[in-house]
């Protein structure tokens, strides 16, 4: 009964989504107030049932229920808890069905939250939003049911792959598509706005939060996901460009540079045509994104059951929305008015600036994941695009990006003196030249693209908090802070990124027990290699001790077996100390009975994910930011209104 | 500065980004681009040695040796036409045995045997990197 309720759920999801198009099309068509006001709740509604719908599958997962096909193939009644209910989303349907409730939510909370926006503006939002969810509707329920029943009930589940059982499953995956799927507003208000033809700095104003909320989980879930393939062996370290990250990252850059055009858009009125485009490349950019993961196009541990009808169906949607957006956006472009002119040189030139090579960037990122795809199609040859093309292609334009970046903060809007931002400038590039010369002399061959990363990183680190000298560190505005935080942490991953591909010491050794190895400023020694056995594994494990100076410590990693589905896992002990990460591997047994043990010394290598946290919480600073100004701006007007 | 102008300029710059990214994106692709290879491709194909490859096939039965160094492996990997001498120190993934599929990046040595610096692991029993599924398939076929 449970899963038929959760069906019937998707099923009114699907038919309020109907409905809330409906009223929002006919509210904006026949500019109907009444109309308008009832699509809010009915967006409300909708996001509602998919919310139950999905904890209604949860539910499913955590007892374990058999007769429901999902279950079966992709859990066991053994598996331990936190991996039964994020086993929840570790499969096709699953993840599908929290991307539509994703999609849900975000128009529900739209509905709820959003005051700015004037009501026929809301109104075509919430339609668009809703005929996107509906798309998604129609493909879960048609080609993705999670709730399908089974013809008999076996007695054991399958069991899911024991490579997403991992505590990444429960944080990686739900943050990712809050960001990915969350980005649907920026379009669905950039459609709405491009209807009513309202697209002017109130509109901008509205869309911020939204961008920036989606940008914060967008960025969480980059961090959590690079992590994660960091410490799993052979999913090829923190980035890979695998196609699947690209995925990922092709939004974000789109939402970082629709972030950064909102802001001109709300602040000086310009780039109107442009803000509105960038919304609809963003949310595109998920919609790719989740073709080329969901499709089976890409063979990779995101891939679940590969089946070209929902491969079809998925291109399908997103060709009709996102060529529909297009349509639109070509049809009313002339009617969006000209946003205010500025010069070239000032804070608008720079924020122009980061956009246009945000975009060279995506541009780069695009081409390189879709090429192999397309010369498949085309020649039915087999290719691979990988690390040398993505480095090679899309460094320079990052480098300038980052310089821009440095300068951009310590420029006025609307016009400004060469003479003037120099003088802002004259601290970061001292430190800036000050880094080149300390890294030419002291470490002149770790390769030109760790070297100028290094440098550009130290010198955008002290620009970046530039915009704080000689102010009034408590008056600053949090949105300020949060920007300043956001740069910063751009610099501190670029550093660790830099350290982690130039200063990495390795050693790879077969052991005996007693033998010792030393690994950058380490010794490690064997002591001990004996079996171990978890809820649904068994392992062997290696006792190292790790000494460093006077400390001591006790690592253990383990080669893990799990029993159903029977697969090896190699779980490594990572360390992380104030300094960089030391990283253990244990292998296989060696006929002669030596251990092969693997160790890396990392340095600096935990600032990748600390930059990209604090990139994230740069962003929180800048929303409450925004919140705040907005509640203090509201109760202005409220009191000018009383008196 | 008037307006037209200013939107001229804008769209300059716009268009000079779009193409100094494009065409950036074709050079690196060119060079970089078609650099998967199965072991009947390597022997038409002029590689350099030092060139950053992929290589994909099958591993051959009987084929791997341990070196007495404990980290380094030997073995030999075919697509069904030709063979490759592949040499590997580190540890290999789970997955990784005799007549089993496997990926490797790393690039030729001057006596033409690939010297893996990375074998991509399976990950799991269903996996077939998406390059091979192809080549395999001729391969599994031309076996039977």
């Amino acid at each position: 009964m449970i899963a038929e309720a959760g069906h019937a759920l998707l099923w009114i999801a699907a038919v309020l989504a109907i409905l809330q198009f409906a009223f929002g099309g006919i509210g904006v068509l026949r500019n109907d107030r009444e109309f308008m006001a009832n699509t809010k709740p009915v967006a409300i509604a909708q996001g509602v049932a998919a919310l139950l719908s999905f904890l209604v599958l949860i539910w499913l997962f955590l007892i374990t229920d058999l007769s429901v096909k999902l279950v079966v193939s992709n859990s066991h009644s053994a598996k331990p808890l936190l991996y039964k209910f994020a086993g929840t989303w570790g499969n096709h349907e699953g993840s599908m069905l929290l991307w539509v409730m994703v999609l849900a939510i975000s128009g529900g909370a739209v509905a709820l939250l959003e005051k700015r926006l004037s009501d026929r503006t809301l109104s075509a939002t919430l339609a668009a939003q809703a005929l996107i969810s509906f798309g998604f509707y129609a493909f879960l329920i048609f080609s993705s049911n999670p709730f399908e029943r089974m013809p008999t009930v076996p007695l054991e589940g399958l069991g899911l792959n024991p490579l997403l059982q991992d505590p990444g499953l429960a944080f990686h995956p739900p943050t990712l598509y809050i960001g990915y799927v969350g980005i649907s507003i920026a379009f669905s208000i950039a459609v709405g706005a491009l209807i009513t033809k309202e697209v002017d700095p109130a509109f901008a104003r509205a869309m911020r939060p939204w961008v920036l909320g989606a940008w914060i989980f967008l960025t969480l879930g980059i961090v959590a996901g690079s992590y994660w393939a960091y410490y799993e062996l052979g999913w090829g370290g923190w980035w890979f460009w695998d196609p699947v990250e690209n995925a990922s990252l092709m939004p974000w850059l789109a939402a970082t540079a629709l972030l950064h055009s909102v802001t001109v858009l709300a602040t000086r009125d310009g780039l109107r045509a442009w803000t509105i485009m960038l919304a609809v490349v963003a949310f595109s950019m998920s919609m790719v994104g989740t073709f080329l993961v969901r499709s089976g196009i890409l063979t990779s541990v995101h891939s679940f059951a590969v089946d070209p009808e929902r491969g079809s169906f998925i291109l399908a949607l997103l060709t009709i929305y996102i060529g529909g957006a297009l349509a639109l956006f070509a049809l009313r472009a002339s009617s969006v008015k000209e946003g205010t002119q500025f010069e070239l040189f000032s804070r608008e030139g720079a924020l122009v600036a980061n956009n246009l090579l945000l975009s060279a960037i995506l541009g780069i990122v695009f081409v390189g994941t879709l090429y192999p795809l397309a010369a498949e199609a085309l020649t039915g040859e087999k290719l691979s695009v990988g690390p040398p093309y993505f480095n090679a292609a899309s460094a320079p334009v990052a480098i300038i990006l980052i310089l821009i970046m440095a300068a951009g903060p310590l420029m006025k809007w609307r016009k400004d003196d060469w003479k003037v931002v120099g003088q802002r400038l004259a601290v970061p590039v001292l430190v800036m030249a000050l880094a080149l010369a300390a890294f030419a002399i002291m470490a002149p061959n770790i390769g030109i693209l760790s070297f100028l990363g290094f440098v550009a990183a130290i010198g955008v680190g002290a620009a970046s908090i530039a915009p704080l000298w000689k102010r009034n560190l408590r008056r600053t505005p949090l949105f300020t802070w949060g920007m300043v935080i956001s740069h910063l942490g751009i610099a501190v991953a670029i550093i660790g990124m830099a350290s982690e591909a130039s200063f990495t010491k390795e050693t790879l050794a077969a052991m005996n027990i007693g033998d010792t190895r030393s690994v950058g400023p380490y010794s490690v020694t064997l002591k001990d290699v004996k079996p171990v056995a978890g809820p649904n594994w068994t392992a062997v494990e290696a006792k190292l001790e790790v000494r460093r100076g006077d400390t001591l410590i006790e690592e253990r990693p383990q080669a893990r077996m799990f029993s159903s589905p029977v697969t090896a896992t190699n779980e490594a002990a990572i360390r992380t100390h104030f300094d960089g990460q030391i990283y253990l591997v244990i292998g296989e047994e060696q006929p002669d009975g030596r251990w092969q043990i693997r160790m890396w010394w990392k340095p600096l290598v935990s600032l990748i994910w600390a930059g990209g946290i604090m990139v994230a919480l740069g962003g929180l600073l800048a929303l409450l930011g925004r919140i705040r100004r907005r509640s203090a701006v509201d109760l202005l007007v409220r009191k000018e209104a009383l008196a | 500065m008037k307006p037209k102008h200013q939107r001229l300029g804008l769209a300059v710059a716009g268009l000079f980004a779009m193409v100094g990214s494009g065409l950036l994106a074709m050079t690196a692709l060119k060079d970089q681009a078609a650099y998967f290879y199965a072991p009947a491709d390597l022997k038409t194909a002029s590689v350099k040695p030092g060139e950053a490859i992929r290589l994909g096939g099958m591993v051959v039965a009987n084929s791997i040796k341990r070196d007495p160094d404990g980290v380094t492996i030997r073995f030999q990997v075919s697509d069904g036409k030709a063979t490759t001498n592949v040499r590997f120190t580190g540890i290999v993934p789970d997955l990784f045995k005799e007549n089993s599929g496997m990926v490797g990046e790393g690039s030729l040595s001057s006596d033409g045997t690939f010297v893996a610096d990375n074998i991509l692991a399976k990950h799991d029993e269903r996996y077939m990197p998406p390059q091979l599924e192809g080549k395999m398939h001729k391969t599994e076929t031309m076996a039977q």
